[in-house]
């Protein structure tokens, strides 16, 4: 049954009714028109539904919306005053994209890895993104442009 | 479904003219019979000039570019087709799919059907002519497939490119009162230099779009092209790094419901007995209704949340009918393998005396070898969505598909409404590969949209019902014989090739009742049409009579066929004690442009260069879809398993309308059929298929990847497609430099059961 809860979803408080045991996925997509993250599996084994909870990637088709405290970002989220994230930048130069479906979410998780680590290596994007599955066999122009965004953010700073 | 098979006749009519106009007529065929689907959508201030162009007197240009976007760039690539001619550059045009129309037909993926070889002018085989006639039936008019989008667009959508931009010159020359050919135009705007006055498409659309159309249209020389063979940047890249709501799952309408499907997942079967009281129960459940198709028989249902009807779905009580099928893997295995052991077939390929060459070859001249592949799941990243509404008599149906027209009509007729009150939204695709071709996820759709009192409905499949509900690619066996001449050349071939008709299953799904089909060429596409000169070389084609429903899978019957020709020749190779490239030259010495694939491809991978010890190469090469490609892998033993360190890829499609995307669908194909080979298959135990989602049906991940290295060469006189061919190579260059690095052939996909990957 639906209970009131507030989300804080890209600097904004959303106030929903929604039953707690509900992803957090489905709740920001039916519930709150977010449509950015992405249905994939519903078993945390894709990351086409990867967002950010406190910076941390979180696969948001896993996680109850009850139990989703904290700040949450989403792709609609990380873009700045009409400004391209590097990473989304760094996307757009390398023409990464094919159909686009798990772009979201391994734009986020490349986003938490280049908090995290500046200068990622090819290990370092390995295990970052290891879990964010594509189907178009994007991975060539993902490693490329993963490196490029970590120097336009680095150039930005 | 009387008025379905009407209109397939009448479909058929269409199809076979469309083929025949567009090699006779061109542009003017085609602008003629089909009335322009844009006029009945005009806005205030927007003209029309023929089914690809609008432009409005606020200076926006929207190109139609009909075929679905599923990744491969083809909105990209058509809109430059009429940009090029229309003289603007790709940033001022706003590109559409447009709505489903027969004026958008795909006469190039139907053409691709005929029974001739690329490179061959004269029929091989005049009996597949009946299945031909079928597929044009299913294919003919508005699709996405076949890797034909391009060449199907080339020429016409250039012409419309060019005819729009004479008659915008035309209506700038009577405003200014000056000679036509006095004008230039200029990435958007005609310029009038004489008079150094100028005028922008805009301004003179409205009175350009009363002009009648031109009678002739040249087009410009490939000297001449400005977007055109050069990489541009991707139309849609912006949406796609912004997470934009472009995809079937993300339609969003006022008071619209949501629904999933529950499906029986013994393909045939029926409700034995069902217990609906628990799911009706579950919150937020507004309706569970019985679905009945050609594609299925199953239970439909209605909700306030897409997650609540999974919740429901899950919940129904339900026992189904027994299989008719054998209810496993090893007995659907055996019967196809009984079929290419035994069964009658249609020779595809008969070159020389294949019997007599046999004959009298002494064993130890012979190389014998049975292939297999199994069953395949297309899993696309976007899981099977569509949303549908039923208000007053109109039908509107939001589909990320692949056969607009198709699904108009389908749908319309599932639930009598007339056609031309049937609206179909093509949106963005999350991938299709084939599987979006099929209509099962439309017509569940339109049926749960007559049940929710004229609100719309999107009905989202789960991962699970997706992997379990696919039309598969088809398992296939192959017997091998080849036998040596002294010097280690092959001097004859047979080749037997068994699997189910994805023709004649297709056929079933959407003309029930048809019968009669002829031999269906896609079981032995990419072994019977390959550029190699053997002097006995037969290849046969073996009809399995299973039911398990099989379909259109990225690169079709080359999928399976270039991991049996390629690994064959490979066995070959190393029977003969001759190198599997040298090999092959002397095999394609008749096909230059396939020589000179080969030819680089060794050259970009340093073919021959001795490797420290734990590393090897392979090497494969597959003609499919027009385009002709080598590749060859370089794989590492590690203490992980074998690790996939570099592919180099050679393509020859004619010519290049764009680098950079061919570069993305050579090694986005590969990967693609690296993924398979490595581990994907789909089995069956009591009648289900076993695999369910990512965990068990996985696909390659970026640390898994090997870097990639494109080379693309034009030397051909005609265009090959891009989104297929990187595929039917890739299984047959990893599995023999498996063999290269370890000794053991495998001949029985997936690798991963009898080696492990890093």
């Amino acid at each position: 049954m639906g209970i009131p809860m507030r989300l804080t979803v890209n600097g904004q408080a959303i106030d929903l009714e929604a039953d707690p045991e509900m992803p957090l996925l489905w709740a920001l997509r039916d519930l709150a028109g977010i449509m950015g993250p992405k249905f994939g599996c519903g078993i945390a084994a894709c990351g086409a539904c990867t967002v950010l909870i406190d910076g941390q990637p979180v696969r948001s088709c896993s996680l109850p919306v009850g139990s989703a405290a904290g700040e949450i970002t989403t792709i609609e989220g990380i873009s700045t005053n009409g400004e391209l994230h590097p990473v989304q930048q760094a996307w757009l130069e390398e023409q990464v994209s094919q159909c686009g479906y798990c772009q979201a979410g391994q734009i986020m998780s490349a986003v938490a890895l280049i908090e995290e680590i500046p200068e990622p290596t090819d290990e370092d994007i390995d295990n970052a993104m290891g879990g964010n599955l594509c189907r178009c066999g994007t991975y060539p122009r993902i490693r490329t442009a993963i490196k490029k965004a970590a120097q336009l953010k680095l150039a930005r700073a | 479904m009387a008025s379905i098979r009407k209109i397939a006749r009448r479909t058929f009519l269409f199809g076979a003219a469309a083929v025949a106009g567009g090699a006779v007529f061109g542009y003017w065929y085609y602008k003629r019979p089909y009335p322009n689907p844009l006029e009945d959508s005009l806005a205030e201030g927007e003209a029309t000039f023929n089914p690809y162009v609008k432009i409005a007197s606020d200076n926006t240009i929207t190109v139609i570019a009909p075929r679905a976007e599923m990744g491969q760039g083809i909105s990209t690539t058509l809109a430059a087709f009429v940009a090029e001619e229309l003289d603007v550059t790709l940033d001022k045009v706003t590109v559409e799919h447009g709505p489903a129309s027969y004026a958008y037909f795909n006469a190039a993926m139907l053409s691709e059907s005929a029974p001739f070889n690329f490179f061959d002018d004269s029929a091989i085989a005049e009996t597949v002519r009946s299945a031909i006639g079928m597929v044009g039936k299913v294919l003919a008019v508005q699709g996405t497939g076949g890797s034909a989008s391009t060449r199907d667009g080339f020429d016409k959508m250039r012409q419309a490119g060019a005819a729009t931009r004479i008659l915008l010159v035309q209506a700038a020359a009577a405003k200014f009162k000056v000679p036509a050919r006095e004008l230039t135009t200029d990435n958007g705007s005609i310029v009038h230099k004489p008079s150094d006055r100028s005028v922008t498409y805009g301004e003179v659309a409205l009175d350009a779009g009363k002009l009648p159309p031109p009678g002739e249209v040249t087009l410009k020389d490939k000297s001449a092209w400005k977007l055109l063979g050069k990489s541009q940047p991707r139309v849609d890249m912006l949406d796609k790094v912004t997470g934009a709501p472009i995809f079937g799952i993300d339609v969003q309408l006022p008071d619209m419901l949501y629904g999933t499907v529950r499906m029986s997942p013994v393909f045939g079967a029926k409700p034995v007995k069902a217990d609906l009281s628990k799911a009706k129960k579950m919150p937020g459940v507004v309706k569970i209704v019985p679905l009945e198709t050609t594609y299925g028989s199953g239970f439909g249902v209605i909700a306030d949340n897409t997650w609540a009807a999974f919740k429901a779905a899950e919940a129904i009580e339900v026992e189904w009918e027994k299989p008719v099928n054998p209810p496993d893997s090893a007995g659907l295995m055996q019967i196809i393998a009984d079929a290419a052991a035994a069964g009658d077939g249609s020779v595809m390929r008969d070159d020389g005396d294949v019997d007599v060459a046999f004959a009298d070859a002494p064993r130890d001249r012979m190389v014998e070898a049975e292939y297999r592949v199994p069953y395949l799941s297309h899993a696309p990243m976007e899981p099977m969505n569509c949303t549908a509404q039923l208000k007053d008599g109109a039908l509107t149906v939001w589909a990320p598909n692949q056969a607009p027209t198709i699904v108009r009509w389908l749908c319309a007729d599932l639930v009598g409404v007339p056609q031309d009150k049937t609206t179909v939204h093509t949106t963005s695709m999350g991938g299709a590969f084939g599987r979006r071709g099929e209509i099962d996820y439309s017509l569940y759709a339109t049926l749960l949209a007559k049940e929710a009192e004229g609100r719309p409905v999107k009905v989202t499949w789960t991962r699970e019902e997706d992997t379990r509900h696919d039309c598969y690619r088809p398992a296939s066996i192959a017997k091998m014989q080849a036998r040596l001449a002294d010097d280690g050349m092959p001097v004859a071939v047979d080749m037997r090739i068994a699997g189910q008709s994805l023709i004649d299953s297709l056929v079933g799904r959407i003309f029930p009742g048809q019968s009669g089909l002829g031999p269906d060429k896609t079981i032995t596409d990419g072994s019977h049409d390959q550029p190699y000169t053997i002097p006995n070389y037969r290849v046969t084609g073996i009809k399995v009579p299973l039911t398990i429903p099989v379909s259109f899978w990225r690169s079709v019957g080359a999928s399976q066929n270039g991991f049996f020709h390629e690994s064959f020749m490979d066995e070959i190779a190393a029977a003969g004690k001759v190198d599997p490239v040298e090999m092959r030259r002397k095999l394609m010495k008749d096909f230059p442009t396939a020589l000179a694939v080969i030819n680089k491809v060794a050259e970009m991978s340093n073919w021959g260069e001795a490797l420290p010890a734990g590393k090897a190469k392979g090497v494969a090469f597959t003609l499919a879809f027009g385009s002709w490609c080598g590749q060859v892998i370089q794989v590492a033993d590690t203490p992980a398993g074998i690790k996939l360190e570099k592919m180099w890829i050679a393509v020859d499609v004619g010519t290049a309308l764009d680098p950079s995307i061919i570069e993305a669908q050579l090694f986005s194909g590969a990967i693609y059929g690296l993924s398979a080979a490595m581990g994907q298959e789909i089995t069956f135990k009591d009648g289900m298929v076993e695999q369910s989602n990512f965990h068990d049906y996985d696909a390659l991940r970026i640390h898994q990847s090997p870097a990639f290295e494109v080379a693309v060469l034009e030397n051909y006189h005609k265009m090959g497609g891009v989104g297929e061919v990187g595929t039917p190579p890739a299984a047959p260059a990893l599995a023999n430099a498996v063999f290269a690095l370890t000794g053991k052939r495998i001949r029985s996909l997936p690798l991963s059961k009898e080696v492990a990957f890093a």
